[in-house]
């Protein structure tokens, strides 16, 4: 593998095997991320970003190929892989016997540091991320957004080469999304690289480096925010509803298939074009001349959303 | 502002990826007793209500209560060992010594470690923040039934004096302390057998059935536990007998009996011992395997 990735999966698979039927949660997933970098792991529920991040962190065992992280086989050392990551899970899992200063000092005992180490580190993380005056609280009471802060900051207590953070602002409300976003910025500056997923186009297109979009356990499509803007979504997206009679409509799909690519949708006609207008100067007289009445348009710029749409044919559903 | 991750400079420092490095799993299985020792020192009043309150009430109601009764040729009368009218036969109170610092070692495993763990495994998910450290997971279970096993002989040194202590006149129980280094690793194999099978039971029930354990399982077990009486006295019920065969409670009962109170009926101190250590090495690991299933899947 190259010297500057930071993480490498090649072919990395997950069955849980049921007993009826075999659930492939990750699918042969191809993927490198660069020391330094921001990466975003962009699905929507049920992707595989978090089995994906688990079988990255040594807490899931893959059934299928390999996982490379800080330059160390996953499957064969997970302990030389957990000294050299932080790590923020789906869910808070702070721990609510202690509080919160004794949460970063423990996590830094736990990852080598004497205890006096600990100690200092943790003051500072305390300051850095505005905990100070609380530091003798119990995790208990936090709202999400400080337990959110408190988790990124034990995740960080021994300077971690790779920080992973799976939906880090998954329920939180806009302002501390921002406020976490900062976080997240600075640290990025610093040179931490952070893979994190999150199923926000927002927060993707915002704060990433480079974005891999993940849906039903394969990555898609893998590149910076403008590089995928340039491919696949290039187009603009019109989205047009009709009242009328449902064979005309599938007649109105048809007629345009061939001149830009039409994408099935239950009860839209949906076209991908370059030329949004004289596309719409065909389709709506063509749509009238049928006795259909227009119901609902909508006209999308190419943005993360319709690059989703169109790898994928579907709506994206946060 | 300052720094957050100055230089990518990682505080342990590590070395080949694959080595075994028993001085870092050492270092981290130390931090992670300190912390559950941090938890325990924060609740000490809860540590000693637990432990001590059902054992000091039985040796009231039994040791002082009911042998005054019988004083009185009342119920106690019916508790035929009460009062030392039979001649040669131990009192109640020297065959509930190690009853009950027994029961104590037992469930203080329970309650240091299988109660926690249950939760740490469904509802807060806790645990994944352990099984982060840098240590393999086998070693963390290990940590964990290392720190019950402490607990439990915490429980033992306090729930002993208690019941060696609380009786009535006439009624002291005749513990024997020449066996004292036998006594301590009886002691020591209890504990860890107890905080192996808190372990292994905390990892294979489900947390809505928490409840049903206390009734399917203290219960039973304390009664049929020879807690109260020697297990060889059972004989005349030679079923029974055979059935306790398969409760834990009665080797740990049994090999306390065999060094606090050797003049009383036990069972052949080397079978104890045996078993004891067997259970110790076969509990543990089957209690690590489930462990590292259920964290890592």
């Amino acid at each position: 593998m190259s010297k500057e990735a930071a993480i490498q999966a090649t072919g990395l698979s997950k069955t849980y095997h049921a007993p009826h039927q075999d659930v492939v949660a990750v699918d042969k997933l191809y993927l490198t991320v660069n020391r330094g970098e921001l990466f975003g792991l962009l699905g929507p529920n049920g992707a595989g970003k978090s089995t994906t991040v688990g079988m990255l962190t040594t807490r899931i065992k893959p059934t299928g190929g390999v996982a490379m992280v800080a330059g160390i086989d996953v499957g064969r050392h997970p302990v030389g892989v957990k000294e050299r990551i932080g790590v923020v899970t789906q869910h808070n899992t702070l721990d609510r016997q202690l509080t919160i200063r004794e949460n970063l000092e423990f996590r830094g005992r736990y990852t080598g540091l004497s205890a006096r180490q600990a100690r200092a580190r943790a003051s500072e993380l305390l300051e850095i991320f505005g905990l100070g005056d609380r530091d003798g609280g119990r995790v208990g009471g936090l709202s999400g957004g400080l337990a959110q802060r408190v988790l990124i900051a034990r995740a960080i207590v021994h300077k971690p080469d790779v920080l992973f953070l799976d939906e880090p602002t998954s329920g939180l409300d806009p302002q501390t999304r921002i406020s976490l976003w900062e976080i997240l910025r600075t640290m990025r500056e610093e040179g931490q690289t952070i893979l994190l997923t999150t199923h926000y186009m927002e927060e993707a297109e915002n704060l990433c480096d480079r974005i891999g979009i993940i849906d039903h356990g394969s990555l898609l499509a893998c590149d910076t925010v403008d590089g995928l803007k340039g491919t696949a979504g290039s187009d603009t997206l019109l989205t047009m509803r009709f009242n009328g009679d449902e064979q005309d409509i599938s007649r109105i799909r048809r007629e345009f298939e061939a001149a830009d690519e039409v994408l099935a949708h239950s009860d839209a006609v949906r076209i991908r074009t370059r030329h949004a207008e004289q596309t719409l100067a065909r389709v709506i007289p063509a749509a009238v001349d049928a006795g259909l009445s227009l119901s609902d348009f909508e006209l999308r710029p190419p943005s993360i959303e319709s690059v989703f749409i169109a790898l994928t044919g579907r709506e994206y559903r946060e | 502002m300052t720094t957050i991750t100055p230089a990518a400079v990682t505080a342990t420092a590590p070395t080949a990826p694959g080595a075994i490095r028993p001085r870092a799993w050492l270092h981290t299985t130390g931090a992670l007793l300190a912390r559950d020792f941090r938890v325990l020192h924060r609740d000490i009043p809860g540590f000693l209500v637990r432990v001590t309150v059902q054992p000091t009430l039985f040796v009231f109601v039994f040791a002082v209560v009911i042998p005054k009764l019988g004083a009185g040729g009342g119920i106690g009368s019916l508790f035929g060992r009460t009062t030392s009218s039979a001649p040669g036969a131990p009192l109640f109170s020297t065959i509930l010594v190690p009853g009950l610092v027994a029961s104590a070692i037992l469930f203080q495993g329970l309650t240091a470690v299988t109660a926690p763990l249950v939760l740490e495994l469904s509802y807060t998910r806790e645990i994944e923040d352990r099984v982060l450290a840098p240590i393999p997971v086998w070693v963390l279970a290990v940590e964990k039934i290392i720190a019950g096993a402490i607990q439990a002989m915490l429980a033992a040194v306090v729930v002993f004096p208690l019941v060696m202590l609380i009786h009535a006149k006439g009624q002291a129980p005749s513990i024997d302390f020449h066996q004292w280094p036998l006594l301590v690793a009886v002691v020591l194999l209890a504990a860890l057998f107890s905080s192996a099978l808190a372990l292994l039971l905390g990892t294979i029930i489900e947390p809505r059935r928490v409840s049903i354990i206390i009734s399917i399982v203290i219960v039973p077990m304390t009664l049929l536990g020879c807690v109260y009486y020697p297990w060889s006295e059972l004989s005349t019920l030679r079923w029974l007998q055979f059935i306790t065969l398969f409760n834990p409670l009665v080797y740990i009962c049994e090999a306390l009996r065999a060094t606090l109170t050797p003049s009383t009926l036990h069972m052949p101190l080397w079978v104890l011992l045996a078993v004891l250590g067997g259970g110790v090495l076969l509990v543990t690991a089957s209690s690590v395997r489930t462990f590292t299933s259920r964290l890592v899947d």
